[in-house]
């Protein structure tokens, strides 16, 4: 299939690369190595593979690469930019929110995106947008406690 | 200041929160191929052919090869922790639906997965068999011959055994069971179901393998790299040290990424070649790799007038699926706790390992145990009702106590049974008034205890090395797969070193540098490794008092590390290296009898109490209420071992509820997360998880694994709250509402039609 270059904007720098139309967002970040959005279903149904598009999350094996062309994409690596983590990052290391760490990355975007709209929100708010997320060590007790510690700060 | 029983952050979650943790999942190695696998489409067949010229055809596919072409490299191609009776890529026949029957290699995946699709296969189909009662008889068979593997003793007598499906039996008996129950008061039967499910890491299956000077590198999602190695050496004849393993952090394991999975593959296609491979999974294909058992279990209990359990049988079938995997060890290990958390004088248990033509089951937090446990519990309630003894009341009339011996023949000590019990009653609040719902909505509560013993004899070795200017490494086999092994081992090796943990530095899981381990399973880590790795410690302190001798210091000053080094070397230089290996003593069981007086080196107990409220209308039930109480000896991170409980008891909550692959033909039909269904965060009902003081007196500063015990009395519990609840009794897993509404409309004598 044919290459098609495409511009933009990629945790706040302006990037250009050539892709093919089949590839999906995961396998273009890989070639800038941004590994924190991962595929695992295939289905866009666990969210590992978490990227924010003009700040609005999306599957990123869903999601192809073209598609970003002239927009801005946002990944797990930019929130410790200046080598700060973000408050989110700091709440899920507070309350142990994680096991094994596959799908952290996706909760921690997500729960971004979700105190950007509701910044004090309600267990149906963190129930409702964290639900395209999914965690197999079952660390939702503390993803909670983690949603709401960051809210607090 | 004390390190052990701190509660601290695990070392490595700055690099998970940031996405930027290590896993073989994002491996890229220069001119390295990836491998797209071609599967067998039918349950059982012979190969009469397969086409891979299109296949080979295709631009960018660099290489397409069959088992044929393994065969070259390897005469004897077959792996397995108990038996030899996997094939790289199947000869001959295949025994699964998705079975590897080709690999095709190209430089990009998407060109190896089009590839893929242009390979054929024909088969001369053979009938197949999946239910694990219907496979004990010999009419269809899914091996001609039994291939145990030699690493055990114990399996040594089933090599070239035909006629049967059976891979092990496994038989315990202690008192009489015939006159027992034959002269108790109640005799109850009943048999209990579950259903094959999987683990479903988010990582899935991935193995890289990269070829050097006279050696081969496998980086790999792996729980148990040192098998790893020694089963790669043994393919290919070579020493073990021409073998590296590698394992970063695992996107997690729960038993399924143990002794070989893709790893064998990856290394034969990367000897044929000579360029590094990888095989990466896609979450469909984990349908295909490995499994938990489907189980029947006919369980029966005589008893006493007085409600006291006098004889209990146990017939357990484990449904293998096509190959053995650990599955004997699972029937075997496991299978001899059949009996439960009870004092009873006669028991008989008989635990068949049985092969058929499904994905090959394994190992999945908790071995097994959470099956029997399962039906075990579910049957102490039935039989509590049956007797109109609260069931609370009955189980502690019955449940064994430190000192009494268990059915094994093994006297228990440090398993804190009542204990575990009294923490969930408790916190049940089980004395008090219990709002029973009106209407279509009905409540109820439920309780369940169970019983697990470590798998024994295992080892472990570790490395604590002080390097000259006193900072600490310790190398560990251990694999983290966020249970916060590295940061156990952390705290150990502080504690005895007197720093901090966060000032020891941990490596893992690296064959060339990490020494053996048994593997990462069966909650056994924490107990062995942290044994060893405290062991090792103390080896590394010994030396370095001997070093200040040597170097003149006087005897009994407390000089810091780097000053004893450059007193001994005249500069920053040298280190002092501990180890220690650790393997808990162990005596066989009887082969007749499995009676043995010292059969694992500790027990884990884990309890559960659930309310639920049931529609009766529609069979949905809803968790009010999730308790779970554990021993785990005295806890090394507490804020990790409430995480593993809740974990724990969430991941079984999916499978008492929701999970379960659907066959058709031997195919799975619902091979995607869309169609098998695992908790989301919708679906964690309020929780409380608990671990009783304890001791583990022979652990590492008091402590024992706890990454299975929250899964054991879940299923149960549910099941035991739903018939309070309504009074309907669920025999078999998962406890879907289409099940509980059946359930319901038998009940009222208007069954719903069968699909």
């Amino acid at each position: 299939m044919t290459a098609r270059v495409i511009n933009f904007t990629l945790n706040g720098e302006a990037v250009s690369t050539t892709i093919e139309p089949h590839r999906n967002l995961v396998e273009l970040l890989q070639r800038f190595d941004l590994l924190g959005a991962r595929e695992s279903c295939g289905q866009g149904l666990c969210g590992c593979c978490t990227v924010l598009v003009d700040g609005v999350a999306v599957s990123g094996c869903l999601y192809f690469g073209i598609w970003v062309d002239g927009k801005n994409v946002s990944t797990v690596e930019h929130l410790d930019a200046d080598g700060t983590l973000s408050n989110v990052q700091q709440a899920f290391i507070d309350c142990g929110a994680f096991q094994c760490g596959f799908c952290t990355p996706g909760f921690v975007l997500m729960t971004h995106q979700l105190l950007k709209e509701h910044p004090d929100p309600s267990d149906d708010d963190i129930r409702h947008y964290l639900a395209g997320n999914l965690c197999r060590c079952g660390a939702y007790p503390e993803i909670i406690e983690a949603v709401k510690r960051a809210a607090e700060r | 200041m004390n390190q052990v029983g701190r509660d601290i952050p695990r070392l490595e979650v700055r690099a998970k929160v940031t996405g930027r943790a290590d896993y073989t999942h994002h491996l890229r190695l220069p001119g390295m191929l990836y491998g797209k696998v071609f599967r067998s489409t039918v349950p059982h067949g012979r190969i009469r052919s397969v086409d891979t010229e299109a296949a080979k055809a295709l631009p960018g596919v660099y290489r397409v090869i069959t088992g044929e072409d393994i065969k070259k490299l390897i005469p004897e191609p077959y792996y397995g922790p108990a038996f030899h009776d996997q094939p790289i890529l199947a000869l001959d026949k295949v025994r699964h639906v998705g079975e590897p029957v080709a690999v095709v290699l190209a430089s990009d995946p998407h060109i190896a997965e089009q590839g893929v699709q242009l390979i054929s296969a024909e088969y001369e189909e053979l009938p197949a068999v999946y239910d694990e009662v219907a496979a004990m008889s010999p009419d269809i068979l899914v091996h001609d011959v039994l291939k145990p593997a030699g690493t055990f003793a114990d399996l040594k007598h089933l090599k070239g055994r035909g006629g049967t499906n059976v891979a092990l039996d496994y038989h315990l008996r202690r008192g009489d069971v015939e006159k027992a129950m034959a002269g108790a008061d109640h005799v109850i039967e009943h048999t209990f179901k579950t259903q094959q499910c999987l683990h479903l890491a988010f990582e899935p299956f991935v193995s890289v393998a990269e070829p050097g000077d006279n050696r081969l590198t496998i980086y790999t999602a792996n729980q148990s790299p040192s098998f790893v190695r020694i089963e790669i050496a043994r393919l290919f004849g070579w020493p073990e040290n021409r073998v590296r393993v590698k394992v970063p952090y695992l996107g997690g394991g729960f038993g399924g990424k143990l002794y070989i999975k893709l790893e064998a593959l990856v290394a034969a296609l990367a000897m044929i070649v000579r360029r590094p491979v990888k095989i990466a999974l896609t979450m469909e294909e984990q349908f295909y790799m490995i499994t938990k058992h489907a189980t029947t279990f006919r369980i029966k209990s005589g008893v006493g007038k007085d409600g006291r359990l006098v004889a209990r049988t146990c017939e357990v079938y484990w449904n293998g699926g096509a190959y053995a995997d650990i599955g004997p060890r699972v029937a075997q290990k496991s299978g001899f706790t059949a009996a439960g958390p009870y004092d009873i004088d006669n028991v008989s248990v008989d635990s068949y390992e049985i092969y058929t033509n499904r994905t090959p089951a394994g190992a999945l937090r908790g071995f097994g145990v959470p099956q029997l446990v399962w039906a075990y519990e579910s049957h102490t309630d039935l039989i509590a009702r049956q007797l109109g003894i609260d069931p609370v009341e009955f189980r502690r009339k019955n449940l064994l106590r430190d000192g009494r011996p268990h059915a094994s023949g093994t006297v228990l000590h440090d398993a804190a049974i009542p204990e575990v019990f009294d923490a969930v009653v408790a916190r049940m609040g089980w004395d008090k008034p219990f709002e029973r719902g009106s209407g279509t909505l009905r409540r109820g509560r439920g309780i369940a205890i169970g019983l697990k013993a470590v798998i024994s004899p295992t080892t472990s070795v570790a490395i604590v090395n002080i390097s000259a200017d006193g900072s600490t490494t310790a190398y560990t086999g251990t694999v983290d797969m966020g249970q916060g092994s590295d940061t156990a081992y952390a705290l150990i090796v502080g504690e005895v070193l007197g720093i901090s943990a966060e000032e020891v530095r941990v490596v893992h899981s690296d064959t060339d540098v990490t020494p053996y381990d048994m593997g990462t399973l069966g909650s056994r880590s924490l107990y062995h490794m942290g044994n060893a790795m405290r062991l090792a410690a103390e080896d590394a302190r010994a030396k370095l008092r001997a070093l200040a001798v040597e170097a003149g210091l006087p005897e009994g000053t407390n000089y810091p590390p780097s000053e004893v080094f450059k007193k001994r070397y005249g500069m920053q230089a040298g280190n002092v290296i501990g180890s220690a290996s650790f393997v808990p003593s162990y005596k066989p069981p009887d082969a007749q009898t499995g009676q043995s007086d010292n059969v694992t080196p500790f027990w884990m107990v884990g309890g559960a109490g659930v309310e639920v409220e049931v529609d009766t209308e529609t069979g949905r039930v809803r968790i009010l209420r999730l308790v779970n109480a554990v021993d785990c000896g005295k806890p090394i991170n507490a804020g990790v071992v409430q995480a593993q409980i809740s974990g724990a008891a969430i991941m079984q909550l999916g499978f008492t509820l929701s999970e379960a692959m659907h066959l058709d033909g031997g195919q799975v039909t619902n091979a995607s997360l869309a169609d098998y269904k695992i908790p989301g965060i919708g679906d964690i009902p309020p929780m409380e998880s608990e671990f009783v003081a304890a001791e583990q007196h022979s652990g590492p500063f008091g402590a024992k694994g706890v990454g299975e015990s929250g899964t054991f009395g879940v299923s149960p519990a549910i099941a035991n709250a739903i018939h309070d609840a309504v009074g309907v009794r669920l025999m078999e897993l998962p406890i879907t509402a289409e099940a509980v509404l059946r359930a319901l409309r038998a009940q009222s004598g208007r069954p719903l039609e069968d699909e």
